[in-house]
């Protein structure tokens, strides 16, 4: 096992361990102040869909316009 | 509908292909800004207010609508000036796919502003000044649209539309801008007060205010050029044809 591994292993581990810590005394993050969070997940999600949509079209449209570049020239 | 390409268009001009595409660090910045906008936006601090209450933080979503609107529609009567000075079809083109953008903002401005206004005003509709004089220019701008489709040479149509879309701005300005400031109005800056309401505005707030308002116009211009894209792509599939 080289160093790199063992490094993303040692934090993995940590990182779960403190997940599971947490989860003992109730993942209760996102049912704070009035459940705000959700709603600002609930955002994201939908701006994260359309910008990656947003995108996907865009290249889509890249892609015709080089295909259109080649016949022509 | 595809109408025909006469004779006299072919006077137009070319189009470049992927000139007008959004530079990619504009596009990376329009989606931090955005998400920014979304987080800090609902878990920011703002002023506690009466009957507005949370509803406060709707101004980062509602208001840079118009803002979006109002820059688009500009870049659009840009366009049309340059088109009237020196023809071309990219000109027409990009004019047109603007005040379409522009268009899609002000609308969702105005449906954003009812949901609004029936919480915090008591109705949807409160014939408010600036909510009528917004109402008012998005007609204006229909009606650019259904000139348009009207006129069937490509030419006149673009001149036509070019002429009206000039008037179209100046007519939306004092709609938004001065009326509303005449008389007395429930939004901010409003009745009689030179209207930097952003002098007002809490400093945490503009925090997430100005990058919003930077946010939603980009991402209004993003979209823009993409059916400008589009719409060249269409261009030169018709030269193909011709040819």
């Amino acid at each position: 096992m080289n160093k790199l591994t063992f490094i993303i292993a040692f934090f993995g581990f940590v990182f779960l361990s403190n997940l599971a810590m947490a989860q003992a005394e109730m993942a209760d993050a996102m049912r704070s102040e009035g459940k705000i969070y959700v709603v600002v997940a609930i955002l994201l999600i939908i701006f994260v869909g359309l910008i990656g949509y947003l995108v996907m079209l865009d290249r889509k449209v890249s892609r015709i316009e080089k295909k259109l570049t080649e016949k022509k020239g | 509908m595809r109408l025909p390409h006469t004779s006299s268009s072919r006077i137009f001009g070319e189009i470049n292909l992927a000139h007008h595409a959004l530079k990619l660090w504009l596009k990376i910045t329009t989606i931090i800004l955005l998400a920014y906008t979304i987080v800090a936006g609902l878990l920011f601090d703002v002023p506690r207010l009466n009957i507005v209450n949370e509803t406060i933080r709707a101004l980062y979503f509602h208001v840079p609508m118009w803002f979006g609107m109002v820059v688009l529609f500009c870049v659009s009567t840009v366009y049309s000036i340059q088109y009237l000075r020196n023809p071309s079809i990219q000109k027409d083109i990009n004019s047109v796919e603007f005040a379409n953008t522009g268009l899609l903002l002000g609308l969702l401005g105005i449906f954003t502003g009812m949901v609004w206004a029936n919480y915090t005003w008591g109705s949807p509709w409160h014939g408010d000044p600036k909510q009528n004089g917004a109402a008012i220019s998005l007609l204006v701008y229909l009606a650019y649209f259904v000139l348009r489709g009207s006129v069937d040479n490509e030419e006149q149509r673009a001149r036509l539309s070019a002429v009206y879309n000039i008037f179209a701005f100046a007519a939306m300005i004092p709609l938004i801008f001065i009326i509303p400031r005449m008389t007395s109005s429930m939004h901010p800056g409003s009745g009689g007060n030179p209207g930097f309401n952003m002098y007002d505005l809490d400093s945490n707030m503009r925090m997430v205010f100005y990058p919003a308002v930077a946010g939603w116009i980009l991402l209004g211009i993003w979209i823009a050029t993409l059916r400008i894209r589009i719409r060249n792509i269409d261009e030169k599939l018709i030269d193909l044809e011709n040819e």
